[in-house]
């Protein structure tokens, strides 16, 4: 415990100078600002930042980098609330929610709980960081190919219990999500699949063309078609922040989000992705009156949004107990580590103490320069929705056009969005709802390639899977989930059966 | 006075417009880096680029376009205005391994480039879960042979450096383990410190933390000399294994029908910046190797690729591995 504390205040010694502050501030700035721009991402800042940082210290480099990444992870929340386009995976859960709160007037009070919620899931994550880091980095060991497809058959257990409607229907979006994962070059051999020999669709659909466009696109066609419901979103604006009745429903999803983030951001491979549809899945169950949910429930947003953070926050673990990036933001940060010289691996901790506890410490600074400049901007935000929507639409498609073209620089993702737009008013007009394909989207890649990862090294024995506890275990939790979530479906059949 | 400020003054606009007519580089040059952001090749290219740009006056902007093994990147950079605007960093798979691996490949490494010049090798390491039963290469390569049925070995994907060069290996000591492939080389090293897999083959600056954390060890290193980095590592030569020696090289290009006097230019920037003494400790503190002068030059570069073409093409269509 005495080294916990002479950790954290070395650590806190390092992120408190003026410079390390002030790199902090401007990081998270700057990532809440890419952040709500559509479809740019931390990814493509950080890449363009790194030269920027050559003249810097690393810890106030990698202190500014990690800003921005969680700067980004909020100002996505911001976006998916106030224009339902989520810019990332983690966000596509709180647009379900948010968006509608945001449709209801109450667009600032999703945006107050979205941020102290992050807040508490950031301050909780990096006290875990700064205790459990070290031990948990044999959580990530744990977690093989074998573990990894089990655990994402349980994600696509949460994906049938996210939807609002038919059962049927959300499993039939989840094959799709499914099955458009498998488009783009076989891991494995290198064939080509689905791709129709264009070359742009050889390394797959980016997530954030399909998000963009499912969602974002679709939401302006629809919202133009009727235009009478947006002018409500105008006149109601609302409480600019969450009363007390607010948080009194929020204060457990928030608690509950913290843990299920925190939990699996520690996991090697992007688990991180799964904690806010673990975190929905279990409010809508334990909720009273789960129909709310999907209308605009504030549980939604403050269990997801804590989720999202606590998880952005521990999967700095691997990268800085093991130098292991879990997801592409961290492999980012790997290089930007090794540009200014320190080689990320087990050694970073005991060689470089300074860096790693100063990056730990700057965390939960960052966190909270998050809150400061989110709270007043909340305001600000909420007063766009008042713009006309005749104005404000072309200035969305614009931002989502610029932001699509710069992650690859390609002019067919551009054309993409609008192709998945149409989908995505299509799908919405017939009834079909696009959260739970996204998921299966996010999560069909990683499934298939684990799962034939772990037939590989079993030599093709199914038995593998059930033969590891873990796995076994995680198995088990999906089987029981989902007979939970159709049990209500198949007794209403039955009801309808002798009503008859 | 004022005529003579004046006189000057035109003097010298006169000067500034005749040298922005001859004098490249007079805007930002765009070095294409095939692969995501973070990883070895963009971490050699944005070190080597960094003192460039200082002797040539003008940034040099890097752009990932990854995708493909790095072919699209390459592809795209090839077709480029060969105006000395728009260079790039190639290496070992987008220019050696790439027309074996892709048999639609729209450019051909020996001819549609002027070689700039060798950057930094990376050399290939052997490495194993720290569980394996054998204690060094001998014992590895036997194990091998008398148990391939149950070997696992990893790599990053087809067309990535541990996908070549960990065939290379098979192909030079005979083996058939089972390739079990991941979605880059950061999951793969999970997966080997877990114990889940058995062994790869990658470059040093992805593994030598791990091996100096003791997460894995190395059986070998695959370059004539030991590596600073990890001087208990004997070469494969020291350990008993004959040919196979290689290197991930990366190197710049730029599209074929670049001026010579703008290849030449940035042929000396990339000379002078591998002499800097700030770019040559950070280019070794990630265990790659600095090219000798002899090797810097383009038509090394041009050699180079002609026999590094020549030497995988065989190796991995002997192995059958397409990527398309």
């Amino acid at each position: 415990m005495g080294d916990f504390f002479s950790n954290l205040s070395l650590g806190f010694g390092v992120a408190l100078t003026l410079q390390n502050l002030g790199l902090a501030f401007l990081g998270c700035l700057v990532g809440t600002l890419i952040g709500v721009l559509p479809g740019v991402g931390p990814i493509a800042t950080i890449a363009m930042l790194l030269p920027i940082t050559f003249g810097l210290d690393p810890t106030g480099a990698l202190i500014m980098l990690a800003g921005i990444y969680y700067g980004a992870q909020y100002g996505g929340s911001t976006t998916a609330i106030l224009v339902n386009i989520p810019g990332e995976a983690t966000s596509v859960v709180t647009a379900l929610d948010g968006h509608q709160m945001a449709r209801q007037g109450r667009a600032g009070v999703a945006l107050g709980i979205a941020a102290i919620g992050s807040f508490f899931a950031g301050t909780v994550a990096t006290l875990v960081i700064a205790a459990l880091g070290a031990p948990l980095t044999k959580l990530a060991l744990i977690f093989g190919p074998t573990e990894y497809f089990s655990l994402m058959v349980m994600g696509l257990v949460f994906a049938v219990v996210l939807a609002r409607g038919s059962i049927l229907k959300a499993i039939a979006m989840i094959l799709v999500g499914v099955l458009l994962s498998t488009v783009g070059t076989d891991l494995e051999t290198g064939e080509e699949r689905m791709t129709f020999g264009l070359p742009f669709l050889a390394d797959g659909i980016d997530f954030a063309v399909l998000a963009m466009g499912i969602f974002g696109i679709a939401e302006i066609m629809r919202n133009l078609d009727h235009t009478e419901t947006r002018d409500v979103v105008r006149q109601a604006i609302g409480r600019l922040l969450p009363n007390r009745d607010d948080f009194k429903q929020s204060y457990k999803p928030v608690l509950r989000g913290t843990f299920i983030g925190a939990a699996l951001g520690i996991l090697p491979g992007n688990g991180a992705v799964l904690g806010p549809f673990a975190s929905y899945t279990l409010e809508k169950k334990l909720a009273k009156d789960s129909s709310r949910f999907g209308r605009g429930a504030i549980e939604g947003v403050a269990g997801p949004e804590s989720a999202n953070n606590a998880g952005a926050q521990t999967s700095f673990i691997p990268l800085l107990t093991l130098g292991i990036p879990p997801n592409a933001v961290m492999a980012l940060m790997v290089g930007a580590m090794t540009i200014h010289g320190i080689i990320p691996g087990p050694q970073v901790m005991t060689k470089n103490p300074t860096l790693f506890w100063g990056m730990i410490a700057s965390m939960w600074v960052g966190n909270l320069m998050l809150l400061i400049i989110n709270l007043p901007l909340v305001g600000m935000w909420v007063r766009l929705l008042k713009v006309p929507y005749r104005l404000l639409f072309p200035a969305i498609l614009m931002f989502c056009c610029i932001g699509i073209y710069s992650i690859n620089s390609l002019p067919t993702d551009v054309m993409f969005i609008g192709f998945f737009g149409f989908i995505g008013y299509m799908l919405i007009k017939f009834g079909f709802e696009p959260a739970p394909m996204l998921l299966g989207f996010v999560l069909g890649r990683l499934m298939e390639e684990n799962l034939r990862r772990a037939l590989i090294i079993s030599r093709g024995s199914l038995e593998t899977f059930i033969e590891r506890p873990v796995s076994a275990g995680l198995l088990a939790v999906a089987a029981i989930l989902l007979v939970i979530a159709l049990l209500p479906s198949i007794r209403k059949g039955r009801d309808e059966v002798f009503t008859e | 006075m004022k005529k003579v400020v004046l006189a000057l003054a035109a003097v010298a606009g006169l000067a500034a417009t005749g040298a922005q007519a001859q004098g490249y580089p007079t805007r930002p040059i765009t070095m294409i880096v095939p692969f995501a952001a973070g990883g070895p090749t963009d971490v050699i290219a944005r070190i080597v680029s960094d003192n460039m740009s200082r002797t040539l006056g003008q940034q040099i902007v890097i752009e990932n376009v990854a995708g493909a093994g790095g072919t699209t990147g390459i592809t795209r950079a090839a077709q480029s205005q060969a105006d000395g605007y728009t260079i790039m960093m190639g290496h070992m798979g987008t220019h050696g391994a790439a027309p074996a691996l892709y048999p639609n490949l729209k450019y051909d490494p020996t001819k549609d480039f002027a070689p700039i010049g060798l950057a930094a090798g990376t050399p290939i390491v052997i490495v194993a879960k720290k569980d394996f039963p054998a204690t060094d290469l001998k014992g590895f390569l036997d194990y091998l042979s008398k148990n391939a049925d149950k070997v696992n070995m990893a790599h990053a994907g087809v067309g990535s450096v541990s996908h070549s060069t960990g065939i290379f290996f098979n192909s030079v000591v005979k083996a058939k383990p089972t390739m079990v492939a991941y979605r880059g080389t950061g999951p793969a090293l999970n997966d080997l410190m877990a114990n889940t897999v058995d062994f790869m083959t990658d470059q040093i600056v992805n593994v030598a933390p791990q091996i100096q954390g003791g997460n894995i060890k190395a059986y070998a290193i695959a370059t004539p000399q030991r590596s600073p980095v990890l001087p208990n590592v004997p070469t494969t030569k020291e350990a008993g294994l004959e040919g196979y020696e290689v290197s991930a090289w990366n190197a710049i290009f730029a599209p074929k029908g670049t001026p010579p006097d703008v290849v030449k230019k940035l042929s000396d920037a990339l000379m002078k910046s591998l002499d800097d003494e700030n770019t040559k400790k950070r280019l070794l503190e990630l265990g790659g190797v600095i090219p000798s002068n002899t090797e810097r030059t383009p038509e090394a570069l041009q050699k180079l690729v002609e026999s590094e073409v020549a030497r995988w093409t065989p190796v991995l269509k002997a192995a059958g591995a397409t990527a398309e």
